[in-house]
């Protein structure tokens, strides 16, 4: 396994076998993964993914620190080749992705306005030269009203807190109305009321038909607010309902294989890059 | 009009000489084609690349003048090749190498400066190598004049056109890389636009002093005002009363131009400093008022 790289198979969990990531009964396979192996410099991060994700799902990502969640949200946006496997998106081009990483390579100190900035999400349909309009410009302010942020559109951006820039990228997002939504650590540093607020959109991507893939830390939000959970330590360890998938057993296993990885005589044939994740 | 202003002693200079009046429009070109281009250095924290670009188009123009002595199409074509060949090859190996983006662009931008400034010893006289350092902002003929101004119309033009795209490269690059096919278009373009008003300035106000104003007036409105479109205005407004006021100021007192104009510009920077909204003094002061930066 592994390729170029001779990293000593962890034990495989049987369901880490070919089998579909998820058995969305609704839609058809959106994405699908064929011994997905990803990660940086050659050095594999996650390994050997299996399966499908169908069209519609509201999937939530877990797993614990460098188990490849970003990384695999990475390569499903196309910016990040596959060591080995592929990864194919069923009709769907890269740019009908809406993808709220981590970090955002956002300056915050750039002289915008929230309006303007939301604005940026309709990027899609006005390109770089059609004009607004005034049925785009209703809901643009239609967007900001729906995250909350009513009355803070000529505020420049510099001046939000981060749980408000964050409702503004999420308006952003809503713009780009996109088929296939992937959040990174959304929640990172914001608020409980944030939250909630903003979990009521990803609910209603949902209900719209969008497919929503999420890399969430808070369990108790994934069990409570998503159908389906998919845990990761650097391949697949379970997949399902959060019930099942996120028992006490799967993720002790998940840590185990997330610190295990790496370590002792594995890193001396092949160390991994565990930050890359 | 004219009777009017040379009743007011001051301006008379602009009615009594042409010199005076071609440096005034060379200035209003600038202000208008280059002085945006600079508030996007700022925006996209490139406000020294800019400078080391500036240096980079000295061996082309000293190519160009080598060739065909201080012709003015010979060293606007030498300048442009140089400076987009360095733009090129330092972007190239940022990208494709473990050397980062400002190592690179100093590397060659210093290969390239002093390529020029052996060329330019070699052959010419100090004279020539001042009138390229320094620029003779009140020696534009009409050429040089027609020069200035085509290259300010060809960039308000581009400017205008893709300026939602120049704002998201500026202000978010990797969303503009994931939802649109032009963002190389907005890097390389903005490069281009750049190179091509570095040329321009050079006629004017030398290589060395060139970036003077794009960044100072950029710099000088950053701190009055938040929103893009308000902030270019602002800061070509700025570059150009700060231009007439200093070319007032070097006819008056007898100061060499090119200094004073970009001396003055500094000027309204460090009292935008003091008295700006934005600035450090008007937070601390003021601490009652608001501001959003």
């Amino acid at each position: 396994m592994g390729g170029r790289c001779a990293v000593p198979a962890v034990e495989r969990h049987p369901l880490g076998a070919r089998v579909n990531l998820l058995g969305h009964p609704q839609g058809e396979a959106l994405l699908r993964f064929d011994n997905l192996t990803l990660g940086y410099n050659r050095h594999p991060a996650v390994h050997h993914l299996h399966g499908e994700i169908a069209s519609g799902s509201l999937l939530a990502v877990v797993g614990p620190n460098g188990a490849g969640k970003s990384t695999l949200l990475k390569a499903i946006a196309g910016e990040l080749r596959p060591l080995q496997g592929s990864i194919e998106r069923s009709h769907l081009d890269r740019r009908q992705i809406a993808y709220l990483t981590q970090q955002a390579s956002l300056d915050q100190s750039f002289p915008i306005v929230v309006h303007d900035f939301v604005a940026m999400g309709l990027w899609r349909e006005i390109g770089a030269f059609f004009g607004l309009g005034r049925d785009r410009r209703r809901r643009v302010h239609a967007a900001i009203d729906r995250v909350g942020l009513h009355g803070l559109e000529n505020r420049p951006i510099g001046s939000l807190s981060g749980g408000q820039l964050q409702r503004a990228l999420f308006a952003r997002v809503m713009l780009q109305d996109a088929p296939l939504v992937l959040l990174d650590e959304p929640y990172g540093a914001i608020d409980a009321a944030s939250v909630r607020d903003l979990a009521t959109l990803v609910r209603q991507w949902h209900d719209e038909g969008r497919t929503v893939i999420a890399v969430l830390h808070d369990l108790a939000h994934v069990r409570e607010e998503y159908p389906e959970a998919l845990l990761l330590a650097r391949e697949l360890v379970a997949r399902g309902t959060p019930a099942d998938v996120l028992s006490d057993a799967n993720l002790q296993r998940a840590r185990q294989r997330a610190e295990g990885h790496g370590d002792d005589t594995q890193a001396a044939v092949c160390r991994v890059d565990r930050e890359a994740a | 009009m004219s009777d009017f202003l040379s009743s007011l002693p001051l301006f008379s200079p602009f009615v009594e000489f042409a010199f005076m009046r071609r440096a005034l429009a060379g200035c209003l070109a600038l202000s208008l084609g280059a002085t945006p281009i600079g508030v996007f250095l700022m925006l996209r924290r490139m406000s020294l690349a800019g400078d080391a670009m500036s240096h980079a188009i000295l061996p082309g123009a000293a190519i160009g003048y080598l060739i065909a002595g201080l012709s003015l199409p010979a060293m606007t074509i030498g300048g442009l090749v140089a400076g987009l060949a360095v733009a090129l090859l330092a972007g190239g190996v940022a990208r494709n190498t473990v050397i980062k983006e400002d190592t690179s662009l100093a590397t060659f931008y210093l290969l390239s400066l002093s390529a020029g400034v052996l060329i330019i010893s070699l052959r010419g006289s100090s004279v020539d190598l001042l009138h390229v350092l320094f620029g003779s902002v009140l020696a534009l003929d009409d050429p040089a004049l027609l020069l200035l101004g085509a290259f300010a119309s060809l960039s308000i033009v581009a400017l205008a056109v893709g300026l939602r795209l120049f704002v998201l490269e500026a202000c978010d690059p990797s969303f503009l890389a994931r939802i649109s096919r032009l963002s190389p278009l907005a890097h390389y373009g903005f490069m281009v636009l750049l190179v091509l008003n570095l040329v321009a300035g050079f006629h004017a106000l030398g290589t060395l002093m060139a970036v003077g104003i794009m960044i100072l007036p950029a710099a000088a409105a950053r701190l009055w005002v938040c929103n893009v479109a308000p902030l270019l205005l602002l800061a070509s407004a700025t570059a150009f009363a700060g231009s007439l006021a200093g070319l007032l100021l070097s006819y008056h007192i007898n100061l060499p131009a090119g200094p004073a104009i970009v001396l003055t510009l500094g000027a309204i920077y460090l009292l935008s400093l003091a008295l700006g909204p934005l600035g450090p003094l008007a937070s601390r002061w003021r601490s009652g008022w608001h501001f959003e930066r």
